[in-house]
């Protein structure tokens, strides 16, 4: 989220597309009635079903799954064409204004630079122009044909409503009243917030979904203000530190990332991380990037990482394909490349799409390692659970390891909210049995690993003897001890301007300011230093003091990076650094620096006058309707339609798909056709249960006993399917048998004058725990993974559905 | 076991006399904001950790509401309707049910157990279990059908409005943990008001029949809704029109009780009177002579 | 004619049978009344309490039904309604004022007995009936609870009706002197019988 949960409330119109927050999100969703009752607002769902969220909405608008893109693109043109949108907030703080080279362009689905050999962009054309002085060229007026704004409008030119309503299979009328409650924030001091989550994620197109929807943000200029800003509703409560502190296989902590094999020296590693400010006077903060490297080798190689070994560069893995994903190692499994797996605090046999490949890609390995406070459908995948899991344990060579963990309520540790806030927890009760926490577990593991490179030596100990370890008992490192190693620590005293010493050799920093690229600092994440300092644990904090009654609580916890609460937020005030909405400020100007309720995201004495970007992370420092080549498929969103999708794209037939979506061959040849497979299928959560897990627990099971799909009324009678009938669904890679729940809440929609029915599959249920056996929604879904981020497409794919005879067992 | 003191109650089930009624608490009520109301189910859940309930785990029967009914074990439920309004667009109505807290309780009135139901200075209405027999007139007398009897132990069951946690200052479990706020507690007065807020909130955003559920016929209820069609209660999966305590049950809990005990007492009475008037009716020797003279010639003829 | 110079009016069978569905009438009766009105529950401690109270009543009216079954199969015959119990009825005045001699001549039964034995036919066929609608342990599920409470309302209403006849019948048996004696041990006098059912004693005379 780029605000809070608690902001939510000052939003004029509150939208939810791409996600179902009252469902998956219940205790976040208060905000979004408090934005409702308290700021009269307006709520919002574009969906393909009617869901929890929809029965609280002011307005309901269906959506085909798969076409966010192609509604939101409708949209933008919509506002552009309306001129509604927020003009300063665009020609200033947007880089609306800057001119792309010459040689970007876009046709019949393809945006230059495509090779059909490679299956690849050379994305080199997707940049600005630059001048002599190597800055980016910019026509504040706008008259400049290959300005982004003119190119903008020129790219959703073609999203007329009519086109709109042809791919999404939205009723004009109302995909044009949501247009003009977008419009209604287009004035300085309204703000529209957007909330979504998997619904936009978990598509081929994932990560444009989210740009389309960023975009409209920023036309309206709802980026950085109260009550506005892009809202991802994480799906687990500490999914955003997952990623913050780097547990993907391309990145390392604070969003720094993995080398790659191209990339064989420090200096050349750098070379493309460092970004040089590509406009006057911009701040572009990725230049102190060596900063948090180096502080980042520091901790974790200590004394052994020195410049001259360029700060143990050398013991960093090389990337040798953009990332070791989990499709990817699926697949390595399967074709026998990958033979063992420490499956950590992860269910992939339910939560993986296509479960046949997962669970014949389990099979194969020579052992696998589970750690978990639960007993996983993934540690019993070898069991016969006749058609719901049908294993033969006695073709199945795999030896597995159960490792009981601590739940999060067993054990201290910090918890990453949707707002960025690092929250800290405290145990509530002792663990069962012989779980151990994860740290025990993995410290015992690197302990023993440890010792066989030392008595045996290998091919290259370096990284793993090298590795600081320090702690006070080896085997238990403590969570406050690693907490304050991540904060970071200060190698040397640290010194003030004047001369006075702040922080004495071995004390905890601050904040990420104070990191060096000298290796006086160290830092395991810097975006999260200043969570454990000097004061203590900054994570503990449970001051609820709200200034202004904004839903800031500065003093609750810490939220990353800098205990601010709203990033971007020098863009809620306008170029003389006066608040676009005088009722609801952040920061201001106040002549001398900036200050307000939040901690500026600015340079806290940057003049306005000096007409610096508020958007510091990025070279030009304005946000970027054109993203250069920082999107594998384009710098401009399109639609694609989902790799398995009933029509073909209308836009452009012959690239109908996303070109760059992530498909390996064995998954192509697993992709069903629309005649075989009419419907579309789409997955979610239900509030009764979390993921996997929760279906352990009786009282949810009582709650959501069973497995089901939802069946639109006129489909169901077609297909003669009543109420709770059984039914067989099945798409190429399976079968479920499940009952039917014929509802008035999914509506066959017109797409390109052909009614296209969606068939719901929440996604609960496997075969252990509490609640009643099932199959598993992922035994039908697609393995496809969107191209930036690799996230699979769950959200839309071809199924067919008939009665059944009954259950099976 | 009550959970405030004897003092509290003023209405007592199958109890003659004049409660006490010194004390005089504010009522209180329990304010379901149905526009509010998400369908998480997270008040069941809390509902069944507070009091300790594990109804039975049922199967999918083609809706969301699971448990599919209250139970002894399961004393709110949310009631899922699917209705398409009359623009055609659907709505999707998502009703906690359970005790409505009447401030003139059916079942209590309809119960014969002295004690096993009473009334509370503040108008919750709890059952009393030590006393309750498990006759299953409560569930006659209830105009809005929500007591359930146990098959195992043959008490009947309700949601108690947490009357335990009320009484030492806290808001039932439910309230607490209704993440939207849908389920609000308070004095019955301040409630209401804030119900009016909310009316037209929901007027303004089309609702033109929003309004407040706090039946009459029942002397208003001590857990009330707002409703965006107060006008038609009936389509939230059969919320009572116009709830009353069926006639029936005045005809067979009211005046007809000590009439028919009169009636039988004025009988016993009548026997008495005639026995003293007309006296018993003897066999007179003459009547052995006759009786014994047919007998004796009972071949003639 | 069990004892010299009395006449068998009810074998012991048929008085065993009487007693059961007797005994088993007030057990209902107190249990119901217990329940009926606040003033009454203390009866409930008769029975062990009130949970227990509610358990057995039903469990009382079954036996009681089949109890009075069987009564009803040896007795009908003999309650048949005829012109001389209209006759009677009309005379009931006389009846109450115990001039019997200006009455007509009365067989087995009179009216007023007859009137007894169908009124306690038809009140506990309701009461049964109403009784299965409302004993929940079984039955909850097999009707409405709107259909139980028309029930639970004729319930209460024909045990009032039932309760008043029997103080009518035993009234009676207490009022004709000589009656509870043929109930108790089988037979009456033959002044009895010339007194109260002089027709059934001339019938039995000619051996009918």
């Amino acid at each position: 989220m780029t605000n809070t949960w608690q902001d939510i409330k000052n939003a004029d119109v509150v939208l939810v597309m791409g996600g179902n927050a009252a469902e998956a999100h219940p205790c976040g969703f208060k905000w979004v009635i408090e934005a409702k009752i308290h700021n009269h607002a307006k709520l919002v769902v574009v969906d393909p079903r009617f869901t929890r969220t929809a029965s609280v909405a002011d307005y309901y608008v269906p959506i085909r799954p798969g076409t966010d893109i192609a509604f939101l693109s409708g949209a933008m043109r919509y506002l552009l064409e309306k001129d509604a949108i927020q003009h300063d907030y665009v020609r200033t703080y947007t880089n609306a204004a800057l001119i792309v080279k010459e040689g970007f362009g876009f046709d019949e689905g393809l945006f230059s630079g495509y090779s059909a050999e490679k299956k690849d962009y050379d994305r080199s054309s997707w940049d600005y122009e630059l001048g002599d002085d190597g800055f980016a060229k910019a026509d504040p007026s706008f008259q400049h044909p290959r300005c982004v704004l003119n190119l903008l409008k020129q790219h959703v030119s073609r999203y007329t409503p009519e086109v709109v309503e042809r791919i999404c299979g939205t009723p004009r009328d109302k995909f044009l009243m949501v247009c003009d409650l977008f419009a209604s924030t287009a004035a300085p001091d309204k703000a529209l917030t957007s909330l979504f989550a998997l619904g936009w994620t978990q598509h081929s197109v994932g990560s444009q979904n989210i740009r389309s929807m960023a975009m409209v943000q920023l036309l309206l200029g709802n980026i950085g203000v109260a009550g506005g800003g892009m809202n991802a509703l994480r799906g687990h409560s500490n999914i955003q530190g997952l990623t913050d502190v780097g547990l993907l296989s391309n990145a390392m902590p604070g969003y720094l990332t993995l080398p790659k094999d191209s990339e064989p020296r420090f200096a050349d590693y750098m070379k493309t991380r460092q970004f040089k400010p590509l406009r006057a006077g911009e701040v572009s903060y990725w230049q102190n990037y060596r900063k948090f490297f180096v502080s980042l080798q520091k901790s974790v190689y200590g004394a052994a990482a020195t410049a001259d070994n360029d700060w143990a560069y050398d013991w960093l893995p090389k990337l040798d394909v953009p990332n070791y994903d989990i499709l990817r190692a699926f697949e390595m499994m399967n074709s026998g490349q990958i033979n063992g797996y420490i499956c950590q605090g992860f269910n992939p046999l339910q939560a993986f799409p296509n479960k046949q490949k997962i669970r014949t890609a389990l099979g194969k390995l020579k052992w696998l390692a589970v750690m978990d406070p639960l007993e996983t459908e993934t540690a019993c995948f070898w069991q016969n659970h006749g058609a719901k899991n049908p294993s033969d344990p006695s073709k199945i060579q795999t030896e597995v390891f159960m490792l009981p963990t601590t739940s999060f309520a067993e054990e201290d540790g910090s918890l990453t909210n949707s707002a960025r806030w690092v929250q800290w927890h405290w145990k509530a009760a002792d663990a069962p049995g012989e779980a151990r926490s994860d740290i025990a577990i993995m410290a015992g593991l690197f302990r023993r690993i440890q010792a066989m490179y030392r008595k045996d030596g290998g091919a290259f100990p370096d990284p793993i003897l090298n590795l600081s370890w320090d702690y006070l008992d080896d085997a238990h490192p403590t969570p406050e001890e690693l907490a304050k190693e991540i904060n970071g620590r200060t190698l040397t005293d640290w010194k003030d301007a004047a001369g006075a010493t702040v922080l004495k050799a071995g004390q905890l920093l601050d904040g990420f300011a104070q990191l060096r690229d000298d290796g006086t600092t160290t830092s395991g994440c810097w975006i999260y230093t200043g969570v454990w300092t000097e004061r203590g644990n900054i994570m503990g904090r449970r001051d609820a003091f709200d200034p202004r009654d904004q839903g800031l609580a500065p003093n609750w916890a810490f939220a990353w990076p800098a205990n601010r609460r709203v990033l971007y937020n020098r863009a809620s005030a306008d170029l003389e650094g006066k608040p676009w909405n005088p009722n609801k400020p952040l920061i201001a100007w106040n002549g001398t620096k900036w200050e307000g309720i939040d901690v500026p995201d600015f340079v806290p004495t940057s003049d306005p006058k000096a007409g610096v970007g508020p958007f510091i992370m990025q070279a030009e420092g304005v946000a970027r309707l054109f993203a250069r080549d920082q999107m594998r498929e384009g710098p401009f969103p399109e639609h694609y339609e989902p790799l398995e999708s009933p029509v073909l794209n209308l836009l452009h037939p012959t690239v109908s798909s996303n070109p760059m979506a992530r498909v390996f061959d064995f998954d192509r040849a697993q992709f069903g056709k629309v005649a075989d497979f009419p419907y579309v299928g789409t997955t979610y959560r239900l509030t009764e249960h979390f993921h996997y897990w929760t279906k352990h627990g009786l009282m949810n099971a009582i709650l959501q006993p069973e497995e089901f799909a939802e069946v639109g009324e006129a489909l169901a009678k077609e297909k003669g399917i009543g109420q709770g009938d059984w039914i067989k669904l099945s798409s190429k890679r399976g079968e479920v048998i499940c009952k039917a729940y014929v509802t008035k809440r999914l509506k066959p929609m017109m797409v390109d004058g052909k009614p296209c029915h969606v068939i719901g599959l929440p996604l609960h249920w496997g075969f252990t725990g509490a609640a009643l056996k099932g199959f598993g929604a992922n035994t039908l879904t697609p393995f496809v993974g969107d191209a930036n981020t690799e996230t699979p497409e769950f959200k839309a794919f071809l199924v067919n559905v008939e009665k059944a005879p009954g259950p099976v067992a | 076991m009550t959970d405030l003191q004897s003092l509290d109650i003023t209405r007592r089930s199958a109890t003659t006399g004049t409660p006490p009624d010194i004390r005089h608490q504010p009522a209180v009520a329990k304010l379901i904001d149905v526009s509010r109301c998400i369908g998480c189910k997270a008040c069941q859940s809390a509902c069944m950790e507070w009091n300790d309930l594990r109804p039975e785990m049922e199967t999918f029967e083609g809706s969301y509401d699971n448990p599919s009914d209250l139970n002894p074990a399961a004393w709110t439920v949310m009631r899922f309707t699917e209705w398409e309004n009359e623009a055609g667009n659907l709505e999707w109505l998502i009703r906690k049910d359970g005790c409505m807290h009447c401030s003139d309780p059916g079942c209590l009135k309809a119960c014969p157990s002295p004690g096993a139901i009473v009334q509370y200075a503040n108008g919750i209405v709890d059952f009393i279990s030590e006393n309750c027999i498990g006759c299953g007139y409560c569930v006659k007398g209830c105009p809005f059908n929500i007591p359930r009897i146990s098959q195992e132990d043959h008490r009947a069951y309700k949601c108690t409005l947490c009357s335990d946690r009320v009484s030492v200052g806290l808001e039932p479990a439910c309230v607490k943990t209704c993440p939207t706020g849908a389920i609000l507690f308070g004095a019955k007065e301040d409630m209401t008001a804030w119900a009016q807020e909310r009316i037209v909130d929901l007027k303004e955003r089309g609702f033109a029949n929003a309004g407040l559920y706090d039946p009459p016929e029942v002397g208003g209820t001590h857990v009330m809704y707002v409703l965006h069609h107060a006008d038609r209660p009936s389509l939230y999966a059969g919320l009572p029109d116009k709830p009353r305590i069926d006639p029936l049950v005045w005809l067979w809990k009211g005046m007809f009780k000590p009439i028919a005990l009169a009636g039988l007492g004025f009988a016993a009475i009548a026997g008495f009177v005639h026995w003293v008037v007309a006296g018993p009716n003897e066999v007179q020797p003459e009547d052995e002579v006759h009786g014994r003279e047919i007998l004796d010639h009972k071949d003639e003829k | 004619m069990s004892q010299p110079g009395t006449i068998s009016r009810y074998t012991t069978a048929q008085r065993i049978n009487h007693w059961i569905t007797a005994g088993c009438f007030i057990l209902l009766a107190l249990s119901g009344m217990s329940l009926f009105h606040p003033s009454l529950f203390f009866l409930t401690d008769l029975f062990g309490g009130g949970p227990y109270t509610r358990a057995i009543h039903p469990w009382f009216g079954v036996v009681l039904l089949v109890s009075f079954a069987i009564l009803f199969v040896r007795f009908f015959h003999h309650n048949l309604w005829n012109r001389d119990d209209t006759a009677w009825i009309g005379k009931i005045d006389k009846v109450i004022s115990n001039h019997e001699e200006d009455v007509p001549d009365v067989g087995r039964y009179n009216a007023g007995q007859k009137l007894v034995f169908w009124s306690m036919t038809l009140l506990i066929l309701v009461l049964f009936v109403t009784g299965i609608v409302i004993w929940d342990q079984y039955f909850f599920g097999f009707t409405s609870i709107e259909v139980k409470r028309v029930a639970i309302a004729i319930h209460s209403l024909a045990a009032v009706a039932i309760i008043a006849v029997f103080i009518a019948h035993v009234y009676a048996g207490i009022w004709i002197r000589g009656t509870m004696g043929g109930m108790l041990h089988g037979s009456v006098t033959p002044g009895w019988a010339f007194r109260h059912h002089r027709k059934w004693l001339r019938d039995l005379a000619r051996g009918r």
